[in-house]
């Protein structure tokens, strides 16, 4: 039992960071229709930075924020990248980030080398139902919950959220009130460094974080988003941590390897069932 | 207010307007009509700054705001939401304004756009275009798709706001009747052109306008006119 809640809790941690750069991909999608393959990148920056930060004697928190403000900044870079020119397909986009992304990993290389980096986290452990769980983990949960509730908020109370999900909505009318969509699109991506820089932050501590760790996360988290139909923040988080789960109990049970595989598989399911429920949806 | 010359729009090689003047007086309600693909649309978007002149001007001294072909809702927001980000351009967020002229959008604030009627939703974005405090309100096809008693009623409203705030109009609209009934002068535009401007009543009576225009329209002898 005390097996089964490790498992749960380590996988719900890494849901946790799955859910974080899932809701990165949601917003950059909503408001540009651009998918951002660059945003498993953002997590592994936020990690190497957090860690570089935290090293030079930066104290924690502080530490940590300046890490999620930069890549916050970093991905607005991203943004201007990849929509800058204005006019440019969503399609075209989406391989600019992918390109960006290599570019991250030659450059996370070139700062930090090729060794996995795990910056130092909120140490001890907890007992729950029998079973040592380590408090970084319970952490990754509460700010996750946290942030999901902050981005709600922000989406539904502030103008300039309600303006990105206009902008997301009907971009036409968007344009027409005076909103300039693109520069919704450069705040969305902004966003997203955010989210990604999060997960890196909270998740590294815990699992170490390497410069190819960006396409396992961006998998997990893109597999979330499309859980979320890449449209819906509330439905990622629980992709997220449906797919965490089921990766730890899988590399628990059975074998560590098969965790992208998991993911991968998961994605192409619910792929499959979302385009019948579609079709169901036009043919009615 | 609003002074056109000899403005021309394309659409990759396609000319939509081709040499288009007009002038629109602080107040006026100016209609814009003419057969589908004239243009009228284009002229107004063009106005509105969401199409780039090829060449030509379009100099408007003060503000403009429009209301577009099939109202454009943000559906899955509110009425308020949607009606305070007519106000971004200029940061307003004062509905009270908006509620005095259209008191009826008070009673739905709280209602999904998306799931509102025709007509309501066409009030919404009336009361969306006036939270920019437009000098101009372009308004394109009022009265598409919504019942005789709805767009009489809505008429009614833009009255009101043309003599209690002086805000001008450029109405583009395929109900002839509707569009001399309301504004005091009218355009007509065929493939990108102006072909003839001047006070509606003299274009209702006008036999060439009436046959070359608007088909047979016994009932457009008998209509009502703005002078």
């Amino acid at each position: 039992m005390s097996e089964f809640i490790t498992y749960l809790v380590t996988g719900i941690a890494l849901g946790s960071s799955f859910a974080l750069i899932g809701s990165g991909f949601v917003v950059v999608h909503r408001v540009t229709r651009v998918v951002n393959f660059a945003q498993g990148s953002l997590a592994v920056l936020g990690a190497m930075l957090s860690a570089s930060l935290l090293a030079g004697r930066l104290p924690h928190v502080v530490g940590e924020m300046v890490t999620v403000v930069v890549c916050g900044l970093v991905g607005v870079l991203v943004g201007v990248v990849a929509i800058g020119k204005r006019g440019t397909p969503p399609l075209i986009s989406l391989i600019v980030t992918l390109g960006v992304s290599m570019l991250f990993s030659a450059a996370i290389i070139w700062l930090w080398g090729q060794d996995p980096v795990s910056p130092p986290g909120l140490d001890g452990f907890t007992t729950i139902l029998g079973a040592e769980v380590e408090r970084q983990r319970l952490l990754v949960l509460v700010v996750t919950l946290v942030a999901f509730a902050g981005l709600s908020l922000f989406f539904s109370r502030t103008y300039l959220g309600k303006a990105l999900t206009a902008s997301a909505s009907n971009p036409f009318a968007a344009r027409l009130v005076g909103i300039d969509v693109r520069r919704m699109g450069l705040v969305a991506f902004g966003l997203s460094g955010v989210l990604g820089g999060l997960a890196g932050v909270l998740v590294a501590p815990s699992n170490a974080l390497s410069f190819y760790s960006d396409l396992p996360m961006a998998l997990g988290g893109f597999a979330a988003a499309v859980f979320g139909g890449l449209v819906s923040p509330l439905r990622t988080l629980v992709g997220g941590l449906g797919l965490g789960v089921a990766g730890q109990l899988t590399a628990g049970y059975l074998n560590g390897s098969y965790q992208t595989e998991v993911a991968l598989l998961l994605m192409m399911v619910i792929m499959i069932a979302r385009s019948r429920s579609f079709a169901h949806e036009e043919a009615k | 207010m609003l002074h056109i010359t000899d403005l021309v729009v394309r659409y990759g090689s396609a000319v939509a307007l081709d040499g288009v003047s007009l002038e629109v007086g602080r107040g006026e309600m100016v209609a814009l009509v003419g057969p589908n693909g004239a243009g009228k649309s284009t002229l107004i978007n063009t106005v509105s700054g969401m199409l780039e002149p090829a060449s030509g001007s379009v100099v408007v001294e003060g503000t403009v705001a429009q209301v577009p072909e099939g109202r454009q809702m943000f559906p899955d927001m509110s009425v308020e939401d949607n009606l305070l980000l007519g106000g971004w351009s200029i940061r307003n967020r004062q509905l009270d304004e908006v509620f005095d002229l259209l008191p009826d959008l008070a009673g739905m604030r709280r209602r999904k756009a998306g799931r509102l009627s025709g007509g309501q939703q066409q009030m919404v974005a009336i009361g969306r275009a006036l939270m920019a405090r437009p000098d101009l309100l372009a308004i394109d096809e009022l009265s598409l798709g919504l019942a005789p008693i709805v767009v009489d009623e809505l008429a009614e409203h833009l009255r009101y706001l043309n003599a209690e705030r002086g805000t001008a109009v450029l109405l583009v609209e395929q109900e002839v009747t509707l569009a001399f009934r309301l504004c005091a002068r009218a355009c007509v535009l065929e493939a990108g052109r102006v072909v003839v401007t001047g006070p509606s009543s003299e274009l209702a009576e006008s036999d060439a306008v009436r046959k070359a225009y608007f088909g047979d329209l016994a009932e457009l002898a008998d209509v009502e006119v703005s002078r």
